[in-house]
C-alpha cells in the first residue's frame, strides 16, 4: 500500500489515520443508537486512541542517537508544526482554557495572546539559530556557546525546574480523564496515564514522540472543533461560529447587566459549603476593565507568557528536528497556525456554553430559574454529585442567581456537549481529545527533562566515554524515573499547592530567556555573565514568588506583579546581571566569536556534529 | 562590508521589523483596550475580537511573512540552503 520511505508517505499515512478515526466516531455513534452504554463508549474511545499511539511508539523504536534525540532531523515542516501544536496544547489548554474564559472573560484572554505571540520571539530570535547550532538539547547550546560544565549544569537546573512544574499538572490531567473514562480510581488512573505516556516515548525517544504527537494533534483538534460547530449549528447561532457570534457576545453583556455581576464574599462561600476550586461568574465577558492598572495587569501577563514560551525547552527542542534552518523557521509559523485553530475557538466555546446556561429564553438556561427545577436536571445532578458543580441559595429566594451557581472550570468543556443535548459519542470524543492533549504535552516535557539529564549531565559531564548503547539505556531509564516521580506527586493530589501552570513559564523566562537570546544576538556575552544571569535570575524570581504567593509569605504584590507574573522580576534581574558581568569580564575568544558568526548564517555545517 | 555582515544587517532589520509588528498586535492595542471596545467588528466589541481572534490571526500572518522575507534575504546574500529542502 505504501511504497518508498516512511517520510515520503506521511500525508497518505496520516490521511488514512484521520479517515479511520472519523469512521471510528461514526461506528460509535451507530453503536450508541443500537444501545451501547455511555460507559462502554467512553472506554472504547480512550482505549482505541491510546492503543494507536502505543502502536506508533513501537513502530518508531530506534537505536540511533540522532533519531532518539532529534528524530533524525528529518521531520517535514508542516508535520513538525502539528507535533509542536500537540506538544504545546496541554490538558490545561484543552480542558481549562474555555473554562477560564467562561469565568474570567476578557481579563483571562491575556493568556490567549501570551500563549500565541511568544512564537514570534521563537521564530525571529531563537529557533533558526538553535537549529543551525545542531544541538540535541537546550543546555547543549548553552554549554557549547558559553563553554564549561557549570553553564551547562545551570541550564539543566532551570530546564528541570520549569518542565517538572509543568509535567505533574499534565500527568494529573491524564489521570483525571483516564479515571473518568475508564471508571477507575484517580490514583490508578494516574499510573495508567503514565504507562500510556511512556509507551509513546520509551522506545523511540524524539522520533516516537514526534509521530505520536501528530496523531494526537489530529484527535484533539477534531474533538475540540466538532462539538463547537455542532452546537452552533444546532442552536441556530450560525454555521461558522467564529465569525457569527457577535450578537451572542452582546447578549451576554445584556444578561450580565440583568442578573448583575456579584463577587461573593469568601466567608459566604465558605459558610455555604461550596467545594474548593468551584467558581461563580463575577467578571464581564467582553467588557474591558477600566483603568491603567487593569491594562498593566493584562499586558504584564502577556509579557510573561510570551517570553516564557520562547524559553520552554520542550518547545524549542521541537525545532531541532527539521531538515534545515529554513524549515525550522517555516515550521514555527505552521505550529502557530495549528495552535490558532484551537485557541481562536476557545472563546467561541465559552460564549456558547455561557449563553446556553444564562439565557432564560433558552430551554437549556438555568440562571433565573427555580432551584428545585434546576436540581432535577440530569447533568446538574451528575456534576453536583461529583462536586464539580454546586448551588448555594444565598438570598434564600428559591431562584438561581448568577452568583449562586458554582462550577469547576474544566466542566465547561467536558459538560457542554451534554448540556447542549448532543449524543454521548461526542462526550467520549472530548475525553479522547483531552487525553491526547495531556499525553502529548507530558511526553514532550518528560523527554525534555530526561534528555537534558542523560545527554548533558550523564554523557557530557559524568561519563563522556559512554557508548551509544549505554547512553540510550540511561536516557530510557531516566524517562521512567522522571515519569514515575511526576505520577507519584500527581497521585498524592498535592498539585494544587504546586501552583499554576503559569509558573513553568515564569521559571523558564527567569533563567533561560536572556542567556539563550544574548548567546545568539550579543557576541560580547561571556560565560561568567551567563552563569551569573541564570543563577541570580532564577534565585530572584523564586524568592519573589515565595514573598508574594498567598500560600507562602503572602505579601502584597509590587506594581501588580503577583505570583503568576514573577518572571518579570527574574528575567529583569537576569538581564541586568548578565550584561554587567559580561562587560566586566574579558570578551569571548576568537573561536567563540567565529562560531557565533557561523550560527547566524543558514548555510554550512552545523556547529555540533551530526552525532555528538 | 563583507557579505556576511551585510546578511546580518539585513537579518537584524527583518527581526526588528517583525518585533515591531508583534509589539503592535501584542501590546499597543491592548493598552487602549477600553476605548477600542466601543468600536465593533463583525458585531464583536473590537478589543474582545482582537483578543479572541484578531491578534492571533495577525501573529500567524506575521510569522509566514517574516519567514518568507528572511528566505529572500538569505537568497540575496548567497546563504540559501540547497539540496536538503523540506
Amino acid at each position: 500500500m505504501f511504497k518508498g520511505k516512511f517520510i515520503d508517505n506521511l500525508p497518505k499515512i496520516y490521511g488514512t489515520y484521520t479517515g479511520g478515526f472519523l469512521v471510528f466516531i461514526i461506528l460509535m455513534a451507530i453503536a450508541e443508537q443500537a444501545g451501547m452504554t455511555a460507559k462502554t463508549i467512553g472506554i472504547l474511545f480512550v482505549a482505541f486512541t491510546v492503543c494507536i499511539y502505543a502502536f506508533i511508539g513501537w513502530m518508531s523504536r530506534t537505536v540511533q542517537v540522532d533519531a532518539y534525540y532529534v528524530a533524525g532531523r528529518s521531520v517535514p515542516t508542516v508535520f513538525n508544526g502539528m507535533a509542536t501544536a500537540a506538544d504545546w496544547m496541554s490538558g490545561a489548554s484543552f480542558v481549562a482554557m474555555a473554562g477560564g474564559i467562561y469565568f474570567g472573560g476578557y481579563t483571562y484572554m491575556a493568556f490567549l495572546i501570551g500563549w500565541t505571540g511568544g512564537y514570534i520571539l521563537v521564530s525571529s530570535l531563537l529557533a533558526p539559530y538553535l537549529r543551525k547550532f545542531g544541538c540535541y538539547t537546550v543546555p547543549d547550546f548553552i554549554g557549547t556557546r558559553y563553554g564549561g560544565n557549570l553553564a551547562r549544569f545551570c541550564a539543566v537546573v532551570v530546564l528541570t525546574l520549569a518542565s517538572f512544574t509543568y509535567v505533574t499538572a499534565q500527568i494529573n490531567a491524564t489521570g483525571t480523564i483516564a479515571a473518568r473514562a475508564l471508571s477507575i480510581p484517580f490514583e490508578l488512573g494516574v499510573w495508567v496515564g503514565l504507562v500510556s505516556i511512556l509507551l509513546c516515548s520509551m522506545l523511540g525517544g524524539m522520533r516516537a514522540v514526534t509521530w505520536t504527537q501528530v496523531a494526537q494533534y489530529i484527535v484533539l483538534i477534531i474533538a475540540y472543533l466538532l462539538p463547537i460547530f455542532w452546537i452552533s449549528n444546532k442552536g441556530g447561532y450560525g454555521f461558522f461560529p467564529h465569525l457569527m457570534l457577535g450578537e451572542e457576545v452582546a447578549r451576554l453583556g445584556e444578561l450580565e447587566a440583568q442578573f448583575g455581576l456579584v463577587k461573593n464574599a469568601a466567608a459566604d462561600v465558605k459558610a455555604a459549603g461550596v467545594p474548593g476550586g468551584l467558581k461563580s461568574i463575577s467578571l464581564p465577558h467582553s467588557e474591558v476593565p477600566a483603568g491603567g492598572m487593569a491594562a498593566w495587569k493584562f499586558i504584564s501577563l502577556v509579557i510573561c507568557m510570551m517570553v516564557g514560551t520562547a524559553s520552554l525547552p520542550h518547545i524549542l527542542m521541537r525545532y531541532f528536528t527539521t531538515p534545515s534552518v529554513k524549515a525550522a523557521r517555516k515550521s514555527v509559523a505552521w505550529s502557530l497556525f495549528f495552535i490558532a485553530l484551537l485557541y481562536t475557538s476557545a472563546p467561541m466555546l465559552a460564549t456558547l456554553s455561557k449563553l446556553s446556561l444564562m439565557d432564560p429564553n433558552l430551554a437549556t438556561g438555568i440562571i433565573g430559574k427555580d432551584i428545585s427545577a434546576v436540581m432535577s436536571i440530569d447533568w446538574v445532578q451528575a456534576w453536583t454529585a461529583q462536586k464539580q458543580a454546586f448551588i448555594a441559595d444565598f438570598n434564600g429566594d428559591g431562584i438561581l442567581q448568577l452568583n449562586e451557581w458554582f462550577m469547576r472550570g474544566d466542566v465547561v468543556v467536558l459538560s457542554t456537549p451534554e448540556v447542549a443535548g448532543l449524543p454521548y459519542v461526542i462526550s467520549g470524543l472530548v475525553a479522547a481529545g483531552g487525553m491526547a492533549a495531556a499525553m502529548s504535552t507530558a511526553d514532550g516535557l518528560i523527554l525534555a527533562i530526561a534528555n537534558a539529564l542523560s545527554h548533558d549531565v550523564y554523557y557530557k559531564i559524568i561519563d563522556p566515554k559512554a557508548d551509544v548503547r549505554k547512553r540510550l539505556l540511561v536516557a530510557r531509564g531516566l524517562l521512567i524515573v522522571i515519569g514515575a516521580a511526576g505520577a507519584y506527586i500527581a497521585s498524592m493530589r498535592i498539585t494544587s499547592i504546586l501552583g499554576a501552570v503559569a509558573w513553568a513559564f515564569d521559571f523558564a523566562m527567569s533563567g533561560l530567556f536572556f542567556p539563550l537570546v544574548l548567546g545568539v544576538w550579543w557576541k560580547r556575552a561571556t560565560r561568567q555573565g551567563a552563569i551569573a544571569g541564570m543563577i541570580t535570575g532564577l534565585a530572584s524570581g523564586t524568592a519573589y514568588l515565595i514573598y508574594v504567593y498567598p500560600k507562602f509569605m503572602g505579601n502584597p504584590a509590587w506594581l501588580g506583579i503577583d505570583h503568576l507574573r514573577f518572571g518579570i522580576i527574574g528575567a529583569s534581574v537576569c538581564l541586568v546581571v548578565m550584561v554587567v558581568v559580561s562587560l566586566m569580564t574579558p570578551a569571548p575568544d576568537s573561536s567563540t566569536q567565529k562560531m557565533i558568526d557561523e550560527v547566524r548564517i543558514p548555510t554550512g555545517k552545523t556547529i555540533l556534529g551530526k552525532q555528538h | 562590508m563583507s557579505n556576511k555582515e551585510k546578511h546580518w544587517e539585513k537579518t537584524k532589520g527583518n527581526m526588528f521589523l517583525t518585533l515591531a509588528l508583534w509589539f503592535f498586535f501584542g501590546y499597543i492595542i491592548f493598552m487602549f483596550g477600553e476605548s477600542l471596545n466601543s468600536a465593533s467588528f463583525l458585531g464583536y466589541p473590537l478589543a474582545y475580537y482582537m483578543c479572541a481572534q484578531g491578534s492571533i490571526v495577525a501573529f500567524v500572518i506575521i510569522l509566514f511573512w517574516s519567514a518568507n522575507r528572511q528566505e529572500k534575504i538569505d537568497e540575496e546574500c548567497g546563504f540559501a540552503e540547497r539540496g536538503e529542502d523540506d
